[in-house]
């Protein structure tokens, strides 16, 4: 790649003014008049000179500025010299102040640019860029840099590293000085070795990339020392994709076990049949959904908290509906599982269509919380906190839950009447209330869900139907009555479905995971763990 | 002489279902074909569709009561085997479009060419020759549901979870249906038909032809399924459905029988299907949607299960009030109106509507003995 002179010299000449004017840029800076003058000149040449000066004046709208000219959106005045830029909106803003002007005089003129002198805003840009007080901008300036591998670029990037202090710029910034050592011809030999170590470290796509492209054109020497540096990155990448598919596997595991947890208690531990189980996890996102509007008009400065507040909401709105389902349906139909399992799905429907006549039939809009946003990287693993959060969360309720059915008196009576009602009754436990008080509690859980997955799902009155199968399958894969069992199947059917996703595809992924649980309830009728002894045959 | 003997072996429902049927058979066509249209007794070729739809739907109700009503196996997938019957009949209907469709492509059908395929998938070779097609309608759903019976039985897969695993079966079979790759028109499915058997489907003699025909199939259906459950065989299916484990110690092979019951049953499911397509002019993968198959499990539940006649009569009574409620400004009510007849049917009308006649019956013939013997 060769490099003009003009360039060099340009972007050198630009660097420097910009050094020395660095310190400046802390008061709000305007780009000198000059420029418009320049501008008014309507020459190429002097055209140039105005981008340096605007460039020079780290003026904080030099950036929309150029831009603009790149973009053929600014115009001059000649007399009296004047410029003004339009943005895409078509607003119009003064050159030197940047202010908003209101209605720009006629008679003016388009600054003409050529290739050239497109070369140097872009040169401008890249440099103003990388220097930026924003992190993002900063970013996509360095990989910028790396797409052009501009050598141009090679002391700005230098000067960007010293100063970087964000680590995801920072390897970006690393990246492009790299991958400018070594398709430049003026580095010594230390230096490349030094680049492809520093790829070697980064060992993501971008890195392997560089190098691959290197390989042909370097010289014989250094050719092993990349191909190594290949193969070393290949490695790294095999050994993350691994734990990207885990990370993976375990987030939509945990979104199972939320789903399928409440199921697990009126499913495995009651046996019943709840087919309105996922309209359950659909009242939980609306409660979230309706504590987040009151919040917006009511205490915008409580919106971190509106989760939190929406959790017990959900869980006492929830499982109320439950209470309600079980007392004015379920409890007529015990024993006769196909029976409750028709009437459930009606409520189901009957829930659903209650949701869209109030809530309408689209999707609402849920934020997330600043806690829930954003992400960040363990060893070239993105995670997302949003999705950390509904793992370690999922994990809470289910100790919880844990801890309510084994260190509870109502967990004690539960395990006790699901084992034996007749002899739970003669000891004096009230059957029908703890009955209620279960179902109440399962469903709750699913409320709470709810709140979790309105994180990560549209809020709408399908929500629920497209988690109902994925829970029963779940429920029946680890093992009726058996939470741990559920657990293990959450995790596993999630595993399993992002392990067999880049094979065969989303749609067909799930289809196979059906079909292989599909067999394996063949196999094993009775779940990965199944209760042994007398309660079986119930 | 035999149909005497058939008659006294009906019940008085039966017979007055079959007279219905009789009746449909003779009346649609006359009321639709010879009556001018301004006469009261037109019968409008919308009002023919809608009732060969309910006439297919009752097919499939049937199917389903012969299978949940006599042997206890709750079928949430019966829509599947129903939408595979429709889909067999819809590729011979769209083999029969020829030249005719958009591109013009003599042997692909538009989608195909749409996607830029070059020849026919091997699943589609046959299917321009109807009686190939007409074996692939039973074929398909029968060697289905005989595989995944025969696998689910015999690990005595039972009640809640069967039904469950048959909803996957139905849930994994419309992700399938749903994309283009699988060669069945992905979402869109099959549709634009031209005609049958060198009949054009939207011809009004073949739409009251088909009607015709799917009434008889619906009598036939009542006729082989009474003979069914009428014979030795059908004594065996109650037993298992009362007392499954106590029928395996008698020495049936319950497996076997519910295989059987199982795969004929879809096999009448997917002849209902593909009477429906060409009746409705469309297949698409909605149709493996998993509420369908709960809702016709509903039709049996409201008609009154394991009374054959019942299944068709709340296949008929659900669809016309869908019918009424979807059509008009009650609209948004009609999932509260199914949702509300899931639960009464279930907690307050167990055996269904006929059910609800045959107490009603029997109360008054209580009230009245009383006085007869005095």
């Amino acid at each position: 790649m060769t490099v003009s002179p003009l360039r060099w010299l340009c972007a050198c000449g630009l660097w420097l003014i910009l050094a020395v004017a660095q310190p400046l840029q802390a008061q709000p800076a305007t780009i000198p008049a000059d420029a418009a003058t320049r501008l008014a000149e309507d020459g190429f040449s002097a055209t140039e000179a105005a981008i340096g000066l605007i460039a020079a004046s780290g003026a904080p709208h030099a950036v929309a500025a150029l831009e603009a000219m790149a973009d053929r959106r600014l115009l001059f005045w000649k007399d009296p010299a004047r410029a003004i830029w339009r943005d895409a909106a078509g607003a119009s803003f003064d050159l030197l102040t940047g202010e908003a002007v209101a209605s720009p005089p006629a008679g003016a003129s388009l600054v003409r640019v050529n290739n050239r002198l497109r070369g140097a805003i872009q040169a401008a840009l890249g440099t103003l860029t990388l220097l930026s007080p924003d992190p993002q901008r900063r970013l996509r300036a360095a990989e910028a840099v790396l797409r052009s591998r501009d050598q141009a670029a090679l002391a700005d990037v230098e000067t960007a590293l010293a100063r970087e202090t964000v680590a995801r710029v920072r390897v970006a910034l690393l990246e492009a000085r790299a991958a400018l050592i070594l398709t430049g011809t003026t580095a010594d030999r230390p230096t490349r070795e030094g680049a492809i170590a520093t790829l070697v470290d980064v060992a993501d796509t971008t890195a392997l990339t560089v190098l691959r492209q290197v390989l042909p054109t370097a010289d014989a020497t250094l050719k092993p020392v990349i191909e190594a540096g290949i193969a070393s990155i290949e490695r790294t990448m095999a050994i993350r994709d691994v734990a990207q598919t885990v990370w993976f596997g375990l987030s939509l595991g945990s979104v199972l076990l939320l789903a399928a947890i409440g199921l697990a208690i009126t499913f495995g531990v009651m046996g019943v049949i709840n087919m309105a189980h996922g309209e359950m996890v659909m009242i939980g996102a609306y409660v979230t959904f309706v504590v987040q509007e009151v919040i917006r008009t009511h205490a915008p400065h409580l919106f971190d908290w509106s989760l939190p507040i929406a959790i017990p909401l959900a869980f006492v709105c929830a499982g109320a509906v439950g209470i309600a389902i079980e007392r004015g349906i379920i409890r007529f139909l015990y024993g006769r599982p196909l029976e409750t399992l028709l009437a459930t799905f009606g409520v189901s429907l009957v829930l659903q269509q209650a949701i869209r006549t109030w809530f309408g039939p689209t999707n609402r809009e849920v934020g997330a919380p600043s806690y829930m946003s954003g992400f960040f990287e363990v060893w070239g693993l993105q995670i997302t906190y949003g999705r950390l959060w509904i793992l370690v969360f999922t994990l809470v309720v289910f100790a919880c839950l844990l801890l309510v059915l084994r260190a509870t008196p109502l967990g004690l009576q539960m395990r006790a009447v699901t084992q034996n009602r007749r002899m739970a009754s003669a000891m004096g436990i009230r059957t029908r209330f703890v009955d209620a008080m279960t179902f109440g509690l399962g469903s709750g859980i699913a409320g709470i869900a709810g709140v979790a997955l309105s994180q990560i799902d549209n809020v709408s009155p399908n929500l629920g139907q497209s988690y109902i199968i994925d829970s029963f399958m779940v429920v029946v894969f680890g093992g009726v009555g058996n939470l741990w069992g559920t657990l293990v199947a959450a995790f596993t059917l999630g595993i399993a479905n992002k392990v067999l996703e880049p094979f065969a595809g989303a749609v067909l992924g799930k289809i196979l995971i059906l079909i292989l649980l599909i067999l394996f309830i063949q196999k094993r009728p009775r779940g990965l763990f199944a209760l042994k002894g007398r309660a079986v045959e119930q | 002489m035999i149909t005497l003997r058939l008659m006294r072996a009906l019940a008085g429902r039966e017979q007055v279902f079959l007279a219905l049927l009789a009746a449909l058979i003779v009346l649609v066509p006359v009321g639709n074909l010879v009556m001018p249209p301004d006469s009261v007794l037109h019968i409008p070729t919308g009002t023919v569709v809608l009732l060969g739809k309910y006439v297919c739907y009752a097919i499939l109700a049937i199917a389903l009561d012969l299978v949940w009503g006599y042997c206890g196996i709750l079928s949430l997938g019966h829509g599947a085997f129903f939408a595979l019957g429709g889909y067999a009949m819809g590729m011979y209907l769209m083999r029969q479009i020829g030249t005719r469709g958009v591109y013009g492509h003599p042997v692909l059908p538009d989608f195909m060419v749409f996607l830029n395929w070059k020849e026919l998938p091997v699943t589609w070779w046959g299917f321009d020759w109807f009686g190939y097609a007409m074996l692939m309608v039973v074929l398909v759903p029968g060697v289905l549901a005989f595989v995944f019976g025969w696998l689910a039985f015999r690990s005595r897969v039972t009640g809640v979870y069967l039904s469950i695993i048959t909803q996957a079966l139905t849930y994994a079979l419309l992700l399938a249906f749903f994309r283009n790759d699988m060669g069945f028109g992905g979402n869109n499915g099959l549709t634009d038909f031209k005609d049958i058997l060198g009949f054009p489907v939207q011809a009004q003699s073949t739409r009251v032809g088909l009607f015709v025909l799917s009434v008889a199939t619906l009598a036939a259906t009542f006729g082989l399924a009474r003979w069914l459950v009428g014979s030795t065989y059908g004594k065996v299916l109650v037993a298992i459905r009362d007392a499954e484990s106590r029928t395996r110690f008698l020495g049936y092979r319950v497996e076997h029988h519910k295989l059987l019951v199982f795969t004929l049953s879809a096999m009448l499911a997917g002849i209902a299907g593909a009477l429906y397509v060409p009746q409705v002019g469309i297949i698409n993968p909605s149709e493996f949607a998993p509420t369908n198959s709960i809702e016709a499990v509903v039709w049996v539940a409201v008609g009154g299960r394991g009374t054959l006649v019942g299944a068709a009569l709340g296949a008929v009574v659900v669809n016309a009030l869908k019918t009424v409620f979807t059509t008009g400004a009650l609209a948004p009510y009609w999932l509260f109106a199914l949702g509300g007849l899931f639960v009464l049917v279930t907690l307050a009308l167990p055996q269904g509507i006929l059910g609800l006649l045959e107490r009603r019956r029997a109360a008054k013939s209580t009230a009245v003995s009383p006085k007869a013997a005095e």
